[in-house]
């Protein structure tokens, strides 16, 4: 995701051109003054990068492995369509993790760290990506000890489920994790995967909009507003449109 | 050491709704006008095109228009027995950040407030007695009345073309419109929204249990308008990505689609971005500002020198920087001593969700601000003899949008996630909707802004402190509106209701609204408000905060942007007609 931070070069600065606006002092002044017209430029939008398919860029394969199977019991595949690891949940988390969102970019995280109430908010210093390695790594622990040394995705269906149910409530103690906390995290960003446009990695074909029969990216309803109780007629359509507006050879 | 610059007649402190106004306004007449803004330029085109605007991960849940907290946050704490922490990351409110401020990306809800909400507290104790009030509550009369500005609110809604339809047209009561609102100068600039099925299923309801619903005026265009300033807005599509998201089709009223594109073209304004001002400059005497110091993004600071500061940085900014600068008395909540900082507040929302029979509502079918609302149970609209609480709000239906990560309705007892999960998801999402009521919060003693002793800014100055909590006012009137609400839901026919009061304690992780209020208020006495009733400071006459919510003595019961747009318009002209005559205290 493109965003402008306050450590990053912004990309107007290096775009921008020298007959429309001036910028304050030399060197590395990345701020500018603009005044007579709209600092429009051309080509200087931020669409999304497409996430593209092929190895994972933060998880071990093992690590992978207890992702896919978890999103897949956290949204099982039925008659209703895909569940999350056909979706592309787990390459949706594994792509978040490797960006910006995996290190708490943009947010306030000097110290001092201290346990508030919960009205105040996550006070701790971990950002995601590490809270995933930590909390994949606990749960690995405890599935070799309380399962034969078996691992997570060696589980039968119901084994899965069971331990996932133990994490939600905390009755599953993991080693330096709360494991609450962790079930809330990859639940939450679990079904973000499901839901978020395509274009993130997952909801592959459009599953979760197809699910509950949310349009997407249509963007113009003005003739629909007023048909009341009738079904939207469309697809839904992502930023980058549909498979089937590809033309195939 | 700051690096000085050529003096201007006015230097603008964030270049949001407020700034942008003031920065016309006063450029029109001629003034040398410099806008400093902490965020980047944004346009349509470039940042929020409909080809990718509609991206529900991106701006609605990573927050990508929004303060990032690294560069600028608060402490947050219930009460002064708590240490208060860092807010890390923004989820319980939503500051702005970048040219256009929090109009880029609000929702475009565009009320007035009532004639009573201005003299409130007189009007409170002349209807209910002397002692009504409780002792810790710290409301005040506005130094503006209603008929004062009403001719700015006026102004305000013809810059945005605000969609909608009157209730009261110069004391006469116009069918369809709002029946408890002030008397309007003229109807709206353009007519009212298409209503959804979910809307009008809650004004028969309405309608059928003895109240009077009317439309949501709405800053998301009914039809393509071009303002006063000359600049054309287009019609609003119902796209459903509206809150939280820039306005691909230049329907949404923000400062880009009404004010930038003249604002611009005045050879005497520029505006200077991602440079954020970290302090205003007094003189020996302390009673005159000099200008601001700001520190652009490479960490150079300057120095702007200006004969007129306005303040224009959203509530909380506006507090730190005053705070920061040492300007006007902070306030000390131990002794009701100092101004600076007092009567915080904010607003006090509630819901009432429904799950309906054999309904296809299309949900995704929405804007910012569409819906049907009664306004019954607002200010002082309904007798509070005997009731234990003052306050109140509207409540109504509006389909802001059904956008899937953070809206998936289900009925009660449903597992987090699993196969039952997934099948009640795929039934629910075309018959599930939440009403809502949008309520005052008053202010108190203990409710207030200050500096935080402990964590630091990226520049090492200390953050703002908010100490807040609802209070049994507050609490047991969300509580009278909810049950008003449910009373009103229970006619729509619904298979499951549930009905959620506000709760205490106040939350800072879960969202209400960004309408933080207070801190800055204006008013007719310096020993309980900062500004005069110009928005004037009262200790350096050349400062100004005209109109941002931090001037609100109290919040009630409607969305502020009116209010502040009203209160800017308000500003400019005392600047213009009386402060440029005869620089010097206009009270
Ligand atoms: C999601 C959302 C929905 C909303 N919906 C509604 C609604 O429906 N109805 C309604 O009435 N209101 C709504 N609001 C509130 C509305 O957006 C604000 O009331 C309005 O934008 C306030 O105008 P302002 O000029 O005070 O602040 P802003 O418009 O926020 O502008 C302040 C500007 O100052 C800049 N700034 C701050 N500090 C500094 C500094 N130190 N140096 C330089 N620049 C600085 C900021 O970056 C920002 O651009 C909503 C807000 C949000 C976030
Ligand atoms: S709902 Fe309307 S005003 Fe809001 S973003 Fe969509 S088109 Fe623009």
């Amino acid at each position: 995701m493109n965003r402008n931070t306050s450590s990053q070069p912004s990309r107007r600065f290096l775009l921008a051109s020298a007959t429309a606006f001036f910028f304050v002092g030399t060197g590395l002044a990345r701020a500018r003054t603009l005044g007579g017209s709209l600092p429009w430029e051309p080509g200087t939008a931020t669409p999304p990068t497409p996430v593209r398919p092929g190895p994972w860029l933060f998880f071990t394969a093992d690590e992978a492995a207890i992702v896919e199977a978890a999103v897949d019991r956290l949204i099982p595949p039925d008659n209703r369509g895909p569940g999350g690891k056909d979706a592309g949940c787990a390459v949706y988390i594994d792509r978040q993790l490797a960006g910006p969102y995996g290190r708490s970019e943009g947010l306030y995280t000097r110290p001092p760290f201290m346990a508030g109430a919960a009205t105040q908010g996550y006070q701790m210093p971990d950002a995601p990506a590490a809270r995933y390695r930590m909390g994949l790594r606990a749960l690995a622990d405890h599935i070799k000890s309380n399962f034969a040394g078996k691992s997570f995705r060696d589980l039968a269906p119901e084994d899965q489920d069971k331990v996932l149910k133990g994490l939600e409530s905390g009755s599953i103690a993991l080693k330096d994790v709360k494991s609450a906390d962790f079930f809330t995290l990859l639940l939450g960003n679990t079904q973000e995967g499901f839901f978020a446009d395509p274009i993130y990695g997952g909801n592959r074909d459009m599953a979760g909009w197809k699910l509950i029969g949310f349009p997407g990216a249509r963007y113009d309803y003005r003739d629909w507003v007023e048909r009341h109780n009738e079904a939207y007629p469309l697809p839904p359509v992502s930023i980058m449109g549909r498979s089937d507006w590809t033309v195939r050879e | 050491m700051a690096r000085k610059l050529p003096a201007k007649d006015v230097v603008i402190i964030g270049l949001g709704w407020t700034g942008s106004i003031l920065a016309y306004e006063l450029a029109k007449s001629g003034l040398n006008v410099v806008a400093i803004e902490r965020g980047p330029w944004r346009d349509t085109a470039t940042d929020f095109p409909p080809a990718y605007a509609q991206d529900e991960l991106r701006y609605a849940v990573r927050l990508d228009l929004f303060l990032r907290p690294d560069q600028q946050t608060m402490t947050f704490r219930n009460n002064a027995s708590q240490t208060a922490m860092p807010i890390r990351s923004f989820s319980g409110f939503l500051p702005g950040n970048g040219v256009g401020g929090a109009g880029v990306h609000w929702n475009g809800q565009t009320w007035r407030f009532l004639p009573t909400d201005f003299n409130i507290r007189s009007h409170l104790e002349e209807r209910y007695g002397k002692d009504a009030l409780p002792a810790d509550m710290t409301i005040q009369d506005w130094p503006v009345s209603y008929d004062e500005l009403e001719p700015y609110y006026d102004r305000f809604e013809k810059l945005c073309g605000t969609s909608g339809k009157a209730g009261n047209l110069r004391g006469q009561k116009q069918p369809g419109g709002n029946p408890f609102e002030g008397w309007r100068s003229s109807e709206y600039p353009t007519p009212p929204l298409k209503q959804g099925l979910g809307a009008t299923l809650f004004a028969e309801a309405a309608r059928k249990t003895g109240h009077s619903p009317f439309p949501q005026p709405a800053s998301n265009l009914s039809e393509a308008y071009v303002n006063p300033l000359g600049v054309k807005l287009g019609q609003c599509t119902y796209c459903g990505f509206c809150e939280r998201f820039g306005c691909g089709n230049y329907a949404k009223s923000s400062p880009q689609t009404c004010v930038l594109p003249a604002l611009m073209r005045f050879p005497n304004f520029s505006a200077r971005t991602e440079s954020e001002v970290t302090k205003i400059n007094l003189d020996s005497t302390g009673r005159r500002a000099t200008g601001v110091t700001y520190v652009d993004t490479s960490g150079e600071e300057w120095e702007q020198p200006a004969d007129i500061v306005l303040m224009c940085a959203f509530s909380f900014f506006n507090v730190q920087l005053m705070l920061l600068s040492g300007i006007g008395k902070p306030y000390d909540p131990q002794t009701g001593q100092g101004v600076v900082g007092r009567n915080y507040a904010y607003q006090t929302t509630s819901s009432v969700s429904l799950i309906l029979k054999d309904k296809i509502l299309n949900p995704f079918i929405a804007t910012g601000s569409h819906g049907m609302i009664i306004d019954d149970y607002n200010g002082d609209n309904f007798d509070h003899t005997g009731l234990g609480f003052f306050g109140g709000g509207y409540m109504g239906f509006g389909q802001t949008g059904a956008r899937p990560i953070q809206t998936r309705p289900v009925p009660k007892g449903t597992p987090k996630w699993g196969a039952e999960w997934k099948k009640a998801t795929a039934e629910t999402y075309q018959r599930g909707l939440s009403l809502a009521t949008h309520a005052s919060s008053y202010s108190y003693k203990d409710c207030y802004l200050d500096l935080d002793p402990t964590y630091k800014d990226r520049f090492g100055r200390p953050l703002l402190r908010m100490t807040f909590d609802f209070h049994d006012n507050e609490l047991k009137m969300s509580a009278f509106l909810t049950e008003r609400l449910a009373e009103i839901a229970k006619a729509m026919d619904p298979v499951e209701m549930t009905a959620s009061p506000r709760k205490g304690p106040y939350d800072s992780t879960i969202y209400q609204t960004t309408h933080n209020t207070g801190g800055t208020v204006m008013g007719a006495d310096p020993s309980t408000s900062v500004l005069n009733r110009y928005c004037q400071s009262w200790d350096v006459h050349n400062i100004f905060v005209p109109g941002g919510a931090s001037v609100f003595p109290q919040n009630h019961g409607y969305n502020p942007t009116d209010t502040v747009g009203a209160l800017a318009y308000w500003t400019a002209d005392a600047i213009r007609n009386r402060y440029l005559k005869n620089p010097g205290p206009l009270v």
